[in-house]
């Protein structure tokens, strides 16, 4: 799989590279800013793009636009962002496109080889990463709605549906059994009106819109 | 010490007085404020003198028909913008002979009636009656001090000139020259002294009064209040980015490195295993409180996104259900923003510490100019804040309502005993 690195902290770059690279990908380019990123994105048409969210010029979130018109120049490329903070605003920038092959996630998680490069693949074959933090400030702000009937149990699961787990990763994570998860989002799905079909990640996406991002 | 000795001590310091610098300076300024003393009783005499005649001629209908009414009329309409001239340039002449004679500065006042129609503004303002006050006083120390002065200087000339005159009778020439010494002896004093008189009356009426002095030192404080306040939001703010340009990149790498290490040597002797497993853990901790630490510093989201997003995030990390509303559709300035927020965090910190609460709840709505912040809880009430000696659960209460006060805002705490708990701040946003 091959993989584009955009990171203006050449420390990161390097360290993103070999961990990549030691993990089995193929990192094509390792660029420090999103007008570059660009270039190499046109040039290279990878599978996937890591993009950190504060870049040059301006330090604030080049990475998160320059996300956005790689996802509509680029539909092919998966696109994982990090960050050092995560904010439910970017998350909402990054989402409003499409809710598919998309990660974010804090910087942190990079320090966890394995989960991070489980992200990796699970971004990359189409699915979503979103860090427990994103999701709980994505559930903050739509709280005075339907979820508001949730239980905090099915809030939970609902988040680590969220976060991309499927049913066998929440129970591993819950630490119950797969027939009490199997009801926890049977009832998550009629208490917010959406039809109980599909794969995992359809799940997520039905959440991810029913929230509104 | 003897009588004669103290006596001749006196006589030697009276003499050494007439070379001192001090004595020359004030008799420069003493003759310099007859100088302009005399310019300014030409000026406003005349000008008085003009303007009385034409009301005179006025109230005893002129003589020359309608040419002249119009003439006087005209006089009395401009003599007050003349005099105003006057007043003002006489102002600007003494301001500046008391900075060249003496070194001294007299404060400006606030312009005066700088908001009313000119000249009725600065003809209303109390500023330029003190000032027309000096000038007419200066007509009389001015020139009666010079002359003082001067004549105390000239006694010994005068003395000299009158012996010289032919043979007055001894006992009248040793009289005249004691009393000429006496004056020259006295002139150092006598020059001081009316420049003293001179400096301390410019200063009451030239220079601003003690109210006007007031706001002006209230407006400078004001602004340089707000400067360091701004200063020290701008500090944090770069603080905030070589952290995460530095020590936070760093650290990032380090758990990655030894997160690598960790999957790579997985089978490696036990010791080692652990040793890394225990830097790796000890990494992540590590970042996780560096960047709550920077976020305490000055969260970046709110310089990128502002207050909305960065509340969101607020909320969202808050370990108890909040209920967050933001209707601000003009954003108010960074620092303003700054202090909105760290209310809020603080005061949800202390709700999440203290209050018991199930729920909070947030609102900052811009009203016009001002902010309002209101952050309620349904806990168990009986927050105050600190009295001032450190202790207690109030200080970061105290430190809301300091933060708040240094941008003239204000903040009030409500929480009767049995809740619920409302913090309330209203700070101005210019427009």
């Amino acid at each position: 799989m091959r993989i584009v690195i955009a990171e203006d902290s050449v420390l990161l770059r390097d360290g993103l590279t070999r961990m990549l690279t030691a993990g089995g990908f193929e990192v094509v380019a390792a660029v420090p800013d999103a007008g570059q990123l660009l270039r190499a994105v046109a040039e290279h048409e990878p599978d996937l793009a890591v993009i950190d969210v504060r870049m040059p010029p301006t330090h604030t979130d080049e990475g998160i636009r320059a996300a956005l018109v790689i996802r509509r120049q680029y539909p092919g490329v998966a696109l994982l962002v990090l960050s050092q903070y995560v904010e439910e605003s970017y998350a909402t920038d990054l989402l409003s496109e499409t809710t598919s092959s998309v990660g974010y996630l804090l910087k942190d998680r990079v320090a966890h080889v394995g989960d991070f490069l489980d992200a990796v693949r699970r971004v990359a074959a189409g699915g979503t990463a979103l860090d427990p933090e994103v999701v709980a400030q994505l559930l903050v702000r739509r709280r005075d709605d339907p979820i508001g009937r949730l239980t905090p149990r099915e809030l939970h699961v609902l988040r680590l549906m969220a976060e991309g787990r499927s049913n066998s990763g929440i129970v591993a994570e819950l630490k119950v059994s797969p027939s009490a998860v199997e009801k926890y989002v049977t009832n998550i799905f009629v208490k917010l009106d959406l039809p109980p079909t599909g794969t995992d990640h359809r799940r997520v996406l039905a959440v991810l819109k029913y929230l509104g991002t | 010490m003897t009588s004669a000795d103290r006596t001749s001590r006196r006589v030697g310091a009276a003499v050494s007085a007439l070379w001192s610098g001090s004595a020359w300076r004030a008799t420069g300024n003493a003759l310099a404020a007859l100088l302009v003393g005399l310019v300014g009783g030409i000026l406003l005499g005349g000008l008085a003198l003009i303007w009385g005649a034409a009301i005179y001629s006025l109230v005893h209908w002129p003589v020359g028909g309608w040419g002249h009414a119009v003439l006087y009329i005209a006089v009395v309409v401009v003599g007050p913008v003349l005099a105003l001239w006057a007043v003002q340039g006489l102002t600007a002449l003494q301001r500046s002979r008391l900075r060249a004679t003496l070194g001294v500065d007299i404060p400006l006042g606030p312009r005066a009636g700088e908001r009313k129609p000119w000249p009725v503004g600065p003809w209303l303002a109390a500023a330029t009656w003190r000032q027309l006050g000096f000038h007419l006083l200066a007509i009389v120390t001015g020139v009666g001090g010079g002359c003082l002065v001067a004549a105390c200087w000239l006694a010994p000339l005068a003395a000299i000139a009158y012996l010289a005159a032919g043979g007055p009778p001894p006992a009248a020439a040793a009289a005249a020259l004691i009393a000429a010494a006496g004056l020259l002896l006295a002139a150092p004093w006598a020059a001081r002294q009316v420049t003293r008189a001179d400096q301390a009356s410019a200063r009451a009426l030239l220079g601003p009064s003690h109210n006007e002095e007031l706001a002006l030192r209230l407006e400078s404080m004001t602004r340089s209040r707000a400067d360091a306040v701004a200063a020290a939001d701008t500090e944090r703010r770069r603080i905030e980015r070589d952290l995460h340009d530095g020590a936070q990149q760093r650290l990032v790498s380090l758990a990655m490195n030894l997160g690598m290490a960790r999957a790579r040597f997985a089978d490696a002797p036990e010791p080692v295993r652990q040793a890394i497993a225990d830097a790796h853990d000890e990494a992540v901790l590590a970042l996780s409180e560096l960047r709550e630490f920077i976020r305490g510093l000055h969260p970046a989201v709110l310089s990128d996104r502002g207050l909305d997003a960065a509340l969101s995030g607020l909320a969202a990390r808050a370990p108890l259900p909040v209920r967050l509303r933001v209707d601000v559709p003009r954003p108010a300035s960074p620092t303003i923003e700054a202090v909105a927020y760290f209310i809020v965090s603080e005061a949800l910190t202390n709700v999440a510490k203290h209050a018991q609460a199930t729920r909070a709840e947030v609102t900052v709505l811009r009203e016009r100019d001002v902010l309002r912040i209101a952050v309620t809880d349904d806990g168990c009430g009986g927050a105050v804040p600190a009295t001032g000696d450190g202790a207690g659960d109030g200080t970061g209460l105290r430190g809301l309502a300091q933060r708040a006060a240094a941008v003239d805002g204000s903040l009030t705490i409500d929480s009767p005993p049995g809740g619920p708990t409302v913090i309330a701040a209203e700070l101005p946003c210019e427009s």
